[in-house]
Parts: C-alpha cells; sequence; structure tokens
C-alpha cells in the first residue's frame, strides 16, 4: 500500500506532510512505523530524522498504532461553554477508555484536539475526516452505535 | 442595516459546487477587467481601498503586493492562508465552503497584478469539507481557464495547488505556515526578511488570509474609493464576525466596521440563549482580550482595539454568561497555547507552561499575591520577547483579566481554599 502511495508524488522533500496524511489514513492502526518512515525518507530522499521531526511535531501523526476510528474531543472555549466536559464524560463512559486510550478491539482510540472551526455547532467532535456537531448524550449514542455496526 | 452583505451576498443565492452559478452570478467578470488593466492600476486600486489584512494582523493589503512587484526574481508565489486554527473562529471555513469561486478568483486577480508564477491554499487539516469542495473548485476553474495556462488569452500562466495541515495552530503563522509547505515542522523564522522578500522555497511570497483575497474582486467592480467609504476611517469594508459561546444565534455575521460588539450579539445573535445576563466576551479568539460586559458598546475597528495592544484578530466573538468562571477559561486558553507552542524560542515554549500552572493556581484557589505578580511578569516577558506572535499574543487574555477583572484575582488570594 505504501508503494502504491508513494508513487502518486514526485520524489520531492515538500510532499513529505502530504504522503503522511493519505498513508496514515489508508493504513487500518492509523500509525506510521519505523520501516515505513525509512522507505519514505528514502523516496522522498530526505534523511529519517526529519521524518521523525515532522511526525512528532504534528499532532495528527502517531508512530504507535491506533484505533480504526479516531475520535478527537474539541477541548477549546466555544465547546467547553455549551457543555462543560459532558461529551467527554459521554464517550469515556460508552468506550470504556480514557482520552489517550484505544479500545480493546482496536476500534477506537479517544484524543483531545484543538478548536475544530465549528464553533457555531458546539459543542464538536471529528472522528477521522468527518466532523460531528450539536451533540447531545443520544446523538454521541447514535454515532458511536453506527461506527460500531459498520466497522 | 446592521449586516452589510459584500463576501456573503451570494452564500444561499448559488450552489458554491456550480462555477455556472457562480458566472451568473457575475463571477470571474473581474479577473477579466484585472486582466485588461495595468498591473500597477490594479495594485493601486486595492490602495485606494484601504483594504487591510482579514487574519488577524491587519496589515495594508496593497503594502503585500507592491512588496512583491518591485522584486527582481521572476519566481514568486501568491499562498492563501487558509490554517483558520484560532479557537472562536470559522468564517474562512464559511467562505470556502458556500463560495469558493471568490476567493479563487482574488488569488488570481493577486497573482496576475505581482506577477506570481504558482499558487498554494494553505488548508487546514481539520477542514475535510473544504477540501473537498476546494479541490472540485480548482478543477472547474482549470476547465473554464480562469487557471492553468495562457489564462483567458493573456499569456499568463498560473495554477493553484492545495497543501494540507496536520493539526498545528501555530502553522497560521505566515512563516511557520511556509515551512510547513516546505514539507518541515511549523517553526516560524526571524525577521526579516519578510516573506515578500524571501519566503517560499526563498522566493518572494504574497500570503493573505481567505477573506482578505476574497475582498479583491469586489474592490475591482466597487472601485477602491467606494470600498473605502464602507466601514470606519481606519478600517474599510466589512468584517466576518463569528460568533459563538453562551448565545442564541451562534454564526457568521458580516458587518461594516464601525458596528457595536454589542449590536452583533443582541440584534444579530438573539442575545443569550436563555437570557442570563453577559459577564464578559473574548474579541478575536484564544489570543484576544476578554472585556467585561459593559464594554460591550466598543466598536468593531482595528485601532479601537489596538488599545487593547493586540489585534482585532480576525474577528471572533465568544460571549460567556455570568456563570462562566473566569479562571476556567484561562485556564482552557492556557492549555491550548501550551499545546500548540512550536518551541522553538524559550519564552513562548517555557513561559506557556509556567503560565499555566499559575493560571491553575487560581482555578484551584490556592494562589497567592507571589504568583499573582509573577503571572504579570511572564505574561510582559513572553509579550515583549517571543519570536512570533503566538508567543507574544498568547497573554493577552490574561493582562485584559488583570486589567478587567482584577478583583477575582485578589478574591482568590483573599479567600483561599481552606
Amino acid at each position: 500500500m505504501l508503494e502504491n502511495i508513494l508513487k502518486e508524488y514526485p520524489r520531492q522533500e515538500d510532499y513529505l506532510i502530504e504522503v503522511l496524511l493519505e498513508y496514515q489514513k489508508q493504513k487500518a492502526d492509523r500509525h506510521i512505523g519505523e520501516d515505513e518512515i525509512r522507505r519514505i525518507a528514502e523516496y522522498l530522499g530526505v534523511t529519517e530524522s526529519k521524518v521523525w521531526s515532522v511526525i512528532t511535531f504534528y499532532t495528527f501523526f502517531s508512530t504507535r498504532p491506533r484505533g480504526e476510528n479516531i475520535i478527537q474531543i474539541c477541548k477549546d472555549v466555544p465547546c467547553y461553554l455549551n457543555d462543560g466536559n459532558t461529551v467527554q464524560r459521554t464517550l469515556e463512559q460508552l468506550l470504556g477508555v480514557q482520552v489517550g486510550e484505544t479500545t480493546k478491539n482496536q476500534k477506537f482510540t479517544l484524543e483531545h484536539t484543538s478548536c475544530l472551526g465549528h464553533c457555531d455547532g458546539a459543542p464538536a467532535i471529528r472522528i477521522n475526516d468527518k466532523t460531528y456537531t450539536n451533540l447531545s448524550v443520544d446523538k454521541l449514542k447514535a454515532i458511536i452505535s453506527e461506527y460500531r455496526g459498520n466497522t | 442595516m446592521l449586516e452589510h452583505k459584500l463576501l456573503t451576498e451570494r452564500i444561499d443565492r448559488i450552489n458554491p459546487l456550480s462555477i455556472d452559478d457562480y458566472l451568473q452570478a457575475g463571477g470571474y467578470e473581474m479577473l477579466k477587467k484585472a486582466i485588461g488593466m495595468e498591473r500597477i492600476a490594479i495594485i493601486e486600486e486595492i490602495e485606494k481601498s484601504k483594504l487591510r489584512g482579514r487574519g488577524g494582523a491587519a496589515f495594508p493589503a496593497h503594502i503585500k503586493l507592491m512588496g512583491i512587484a518591485k522584486e527582481e526574481e521572476t519566481v514568486r508565489y501568491v499562498v492563501c492562508n487558509a490554517d483558520e486554527g484560532e479557537p472562536g473562529n470559522f468564517k474562512d471555513r464559511y467562505l470556502m465552503e458556500h463560495d469558493p469561486h471568490q476567493m479563487i478568483e482574488g488569488m488570481v486577480i493577486a497573482a496576475y497584478a505581482t506577477r506570481a508564477t504558482k499558487g498554494y491554499i494553505y488548508l487546514r487539516g481539520e477542514y475535510d469539507t473544504a477540501h473537498s469542495i476546494l479541490s472540485w473548485t480548482l478543477d472547474e476553474a482549470r476547465k473554464h481557464n480562469y487557471l492553468g495556462e495562457n489564462i483567458l488569452g493573456s499569456g499568463f500562466d498560473f495554477d493553484i495547488e492545495i497543501r494540507s495541515g496536520a493539526g498545528s495552530y501555530v502553522c497560521g503563522e505566515e512563516f511557520a505556515l511556509i515551512e510547513s509547505i516546505e514539507g518541515k515542522p511549523g517553526r516560524t523564522r526571524v525577521k526579516p526578511p519578510f516573506p515578500t522578500q524571501v519566503g517560499l522555497y526563498g522566493k518572494p511570497t504574497l500570503i493573505n488570509n481567505v477573506e482578505t483575497f476574497s475582498n479583491f474582486p469586489h474592490i475591482l467592480r466597487m472601485g477602491g474609493e467606494a470600498f473605502a467609504d464602507i466601514g470606519t476611517d481606519s478600517s474599510s469594508g466589512t468584517k466576518l464576525v463569528s460568533l459563538s459561546g453562551n448565545v442564541a444565534n451562534p454564526g457568521v455575521y458580516e458587518v461594516p466596521f464601525g458596528v457595536p460588539i454589542r449590536d452583533v450579539i443582541e440584534k444579530l445573535g438573539g442575545g443569550t440563549a436563555d437570557g442570563r445576563k453577559i459577564k464578559m466576551v473574548q474579541l478575536g479568539g484564544a489570543s484576544g482580550p476578554i472585556i467585561p460586559e459593559y464594554m460591550l458598546d466598543l466598536t468593531i475597528d482595528f485601532d479601537r482595539f489596538e488599545n487593547f495592544d493586540s489585534k482585532t484578530g480576525a474577528g471572533a466573538i465568544i460571549v460567556m454568561d455570568e456563570r462562566v468562571d473566569v479562571f476556567d477559561v484561562l485556564k482552557r486558553i492556557g492549555e491550548f497555547f501550551e499545546h500548540e507552542s512550536c518551541g522553538k524560542c524559550t519564552p513562548c515554549r517555557e513561559g506557556n507552561l509556567q503560565l499555566l500552572k499559575l493560571v491553575e493556581r487560581f482555578v484551584e484557589r490556592r494562589a497567592s499575591e507571589k504568583d499573582l505578580l509573577n503571572i504579570e511578569t511572564l505574561s510582559r516577558v513572553m509579550h515583549q520577547t517571543s519570536l512570533c506572535g503566538l508567543g507574544q499574543s498568547a497573554p493577552t487574555a490574561i493582562f485584559s483579566t488583570l486589567q478587567y477583572f482584577r478583583d477575582h484575582y485578589i478574591d482568590v488570594i483573599e479567600h483561599p481554599q481552606s
């Protein structure tokens, strides 16, 4: 899979972030491992340490395996004002994990995120590449149930 | 009329995915007009309009344009900063999702005026919907030859590529953004030289916000002088305001500069959702000042906001009602900056961490007079010595609450948690 992604991009170092984003998106456990880092560095003609520095700088990237679905909870002021911590509490209860952890069945990882830019629909979360707004406890239950059914 | 719909005028009248809708509403006519003009005349029109950047720093738009136009280097870039990551801001997302061609037209006009060779949209990684819409929009524009080679037979070549962010607020800072497009961690550079001189890949680069580019077609259509008549003397045109928090109708509202903040909250936003009293409002976003209710008659204007030693920001208004605790809010703001600091310079990297610890002592009501003194000193040092806007403006909310809510700090010191 990595090779298929790499050949879509020119061998230029400025495509590093695009390559990492695309690869991590397609990979089931949502992380970039050591061997892949080596291969990406080689393909783009950059050092491995450069790839590491980019991966560890940006919040989206992980060097450790995560769940199939990454749930990001916004923790900034507009969401806080419209929610307190209900969204986080509800998700932690539903999934049986704390923020920063992955469920045993590897289906969900719960994370925090900075503002998602959907403050007019606060509180908001993002699951993979979809943002959900105006959340209530019932709505969260329905969303999680749908992801459980589909995956 | 409180609202003045210029940039948002077509929204809800057109299908954002339809270039035909945009064309029927007069779209790309101003690009055609620009191509018939002398390049310098386009920049002069922007100068007459007195347009100032809408991304937060309010820099006069024509100075940047002229800065690039006068360079001798022939490879030049135009970059749209669509890395809207300041908590409380969502107006750029609104523009990109609802009228994406407007911004593209503005970018091509700017590129033509400055003889730029290539454009980039640096879009924050969280804006998935905007990414799909913009990809489609760029394809449509290419098909109609508003992008690509020999645009509309003018001999001018220009195309735009989207580059994604990956979850980093500091990449909205222009040099961090440039580093990120180059595939590096988003750490800022020392200025000068400025991006207009040595920017992306070392070449002259024009960087503007989504809303700034979206204004360009309107300035050419109306003429710079007519545009300058909207708003106030120091701030021409309209401002898109992102209204959120404890408010009945949160959303994006476009108003002329000079409108009182209170009117936006009460007349457009419908006041607080449940009729509670407003306690305070944060302006601009996480890096903006927090002001008490009695100051809401302040008008939206670049110069007025500068009295806070802070810029208008990108135009967010975050409303907080009487239930909200000052220190709970400061803690969240502190956590945000502690996480988002790029770590390059010490005042920001260490300062935000220590500032957060001090704020937490106030949240827990176990702060001393010395903690208050340390907060004030540290905030000043960070503001004066940080390398970029992130560290410089991280303590803005603290400065303003020290000024307007000082009694809250004193109360904690005098009545500690036993």
